[in-house]
């Protein structure tokens, strides 16, 4: 259940870090505006808070916003959904930054020569710069994943069906709290190393071509 | 709009607010300051030659950043609880049982780990045309270190360690899971009573951007005010 929400989670994370990178481009003041405020509000407000804030603000806001619009709507959020969607926008965040990077590191000369043929923007952007991009992100989206399948242990405290609460249900027949609760750890190390090995492979796959620029 | 604002702090508890906030500010300094020396001895460590330092440091930081923070916490808090026979014959039960001391060392230890690889990362970064000048003169390797690596590894590692910091402010929330009264903690107790999940949140979110605020700007000045090496 921990992968599955990690999972869900990391492909959010993906699309909002995406977005925000392109939105960053974007020659409307606000649309950036709205970025900074995003990135700035996300990495200075514990993620804790930001999932009780969604979890229980959100129906209510959703109720009364709804209640004065005249067509009332009773929304409980699903534990499952609420803290993908949280923690999938969190990471947006961090994957913002990273894609910023991305992009930056794409060769202006490419972009150049694209316009230079006659792509217009969009063009340029699909086939030049993401694939790029795409390439140089993979290890901070990695370095994302790992803090992510951490964070995801936060979901418990909405009670979750998860890692943690498997743990502690263990506890409470046995008292023997040291035991489970390091298993739990070694399996967050398993999935950890895991992770490591498979962002190994990703890179090495990624210098296939032997071209370095 | 001013209604708006007036109605919105009479509701949000601000005094428990702030009550819980102390102990927020109490955690995050207290776990930075002694972090901060544990991750250098670590750091240090980490590099060593010799394998009885080298290896029991490279576990100790991989464990302690591979694992999510909660997780430690409720093995430090949860689990000691196991070893309570143990504990009280070497006479340490009486810390292991409060929460603000077990509080403190997870969060010592994590942030130590994090910072460890930080200063590592720092270390190794000093170019060794430097070092190599000052085994030329003769310098011993302390003094090496003290004086060559150390200053440059420092301001190096500044922004990252910045980072680490506002990070480790966020991760004092968790301690209201081990019934320490934070902010979140003092913000889920000011809605028990009044129920205004979303103004209180809100309001204690702030507070959190207020205080990341400014742990960014300290940094930012300590850097300023370290001389550019």
């Amino acid at each position: 259940m921990t992968l599955a929400v990690g999972l869900c989670a990391m492909v959010l994370a993906v699309f909002f870090g995406l977005a925000s990178a392109i939105g960053r481009k974007s020659e409307n003041y606000f649309i950036r505006l709205l970025i900074e405020t995003y990135t700035v509000v996300i990495r200075g407000v514990p993620e804790l808070i930001i999932i009780l804030l969604v979890y229980y603000g959100v129906p209510i806001l959703v109720a009364s916003v709804s209640k004065s619009l005249g067509y009332p709507v009773e929304l409980n959020l699903n534990p499952f959904v609420a803290g993908f969607i949280t923690i999938g926008f969190i990471y947006g965040a961090f994957a913002a930054e990273v894609f910023r990077g991305a992009f930056a590191a794409v060769a202006t000369g490419e972009v150049e020569a694209a316009h230079s043929i006659g792509m217009n923007k969009k063009q340029t952007f699909l086939r030049v710069e993401l694939p790029q991009a795409l390439r140089y992100s993979l290890p901070g989206l990695a370095n994302i994943w790992m803090v992510l399948i951490k964070a995801t242990s936060l979901i418990s405290v909405i009670s979750l069906y998860e890692l943690i609460n498997n743990a502690r249900i263990a506890v409470n027949n046995t008292s023997l709290s040291f035991t489970f609760y390091f298993a739990v750890s070694l399996i967050f190390l398993l999935i950890t190393i895991i992770s490591i090995w498979g962002q190994n492979k990703l890179e090495n796959h990624n210098r296939r071509t032997g071209f370095e620029p | 709009m001013i209604e708006f604002f007036k109605n919105w702090i009479e509701v949000v508890n601000f005094p428990e607010l702030m009550s819980g906030f102390k102990l927020t500010v109490e955690l995050t300094i207290i776990s930075l300051l002694i972090g901060f020396v544990l991750a250098v001895v670590l750091a240090i460590a980490t590099e060593s030659r010799y394998k009885i330092f080298n290896i029991p440091s490279k576990i100790f930081v991989f464990y302690f950043r591979g694992t999510p923070l909660l997780v430690q916490l409720f093995l430090i808090y949860f689990g000691s609880g196991q070893f309570r026979d143990e504990l009280e014959a070497v006479g340490l039960w009486q810390y292991f049982r409060e929460e603000y001391f077990c509080a403190l060392l997870g969060l010592t230890l994590n942030t130590g780990a994090y910072t460890a690889e930080i200063f590592r990362k720092a270390i190794q970064n000093v170019s060794s045309d430097q070092i190599e000048a000052a085994k030329a003169i003769g310098m011993s390797r302390f003094n090496i270190f003290r004086r060559v690596v150390w200053p440059r590894a420092f301001r190096f590692s500044l922004p990252s360690y910045g980072n680490e910091a506002v990070f480790l402010m966020q991760a004092t929330s968790l301690v209201s899971l081990i019934t320490l009264i934070d902010l979140t903690q003092s913000a889920r107790n000011v809605i028990k009573v009044n129920f205004a999940y979303f103004e209180v949140f809100v309001a204690a979110a702030l507070i959190y951007l207020v205080f990341s605020s400014l742990i960014v700007f300290i940094f930012k000045r300590i850097e300023k005010y370290l001389p550019n090496i």
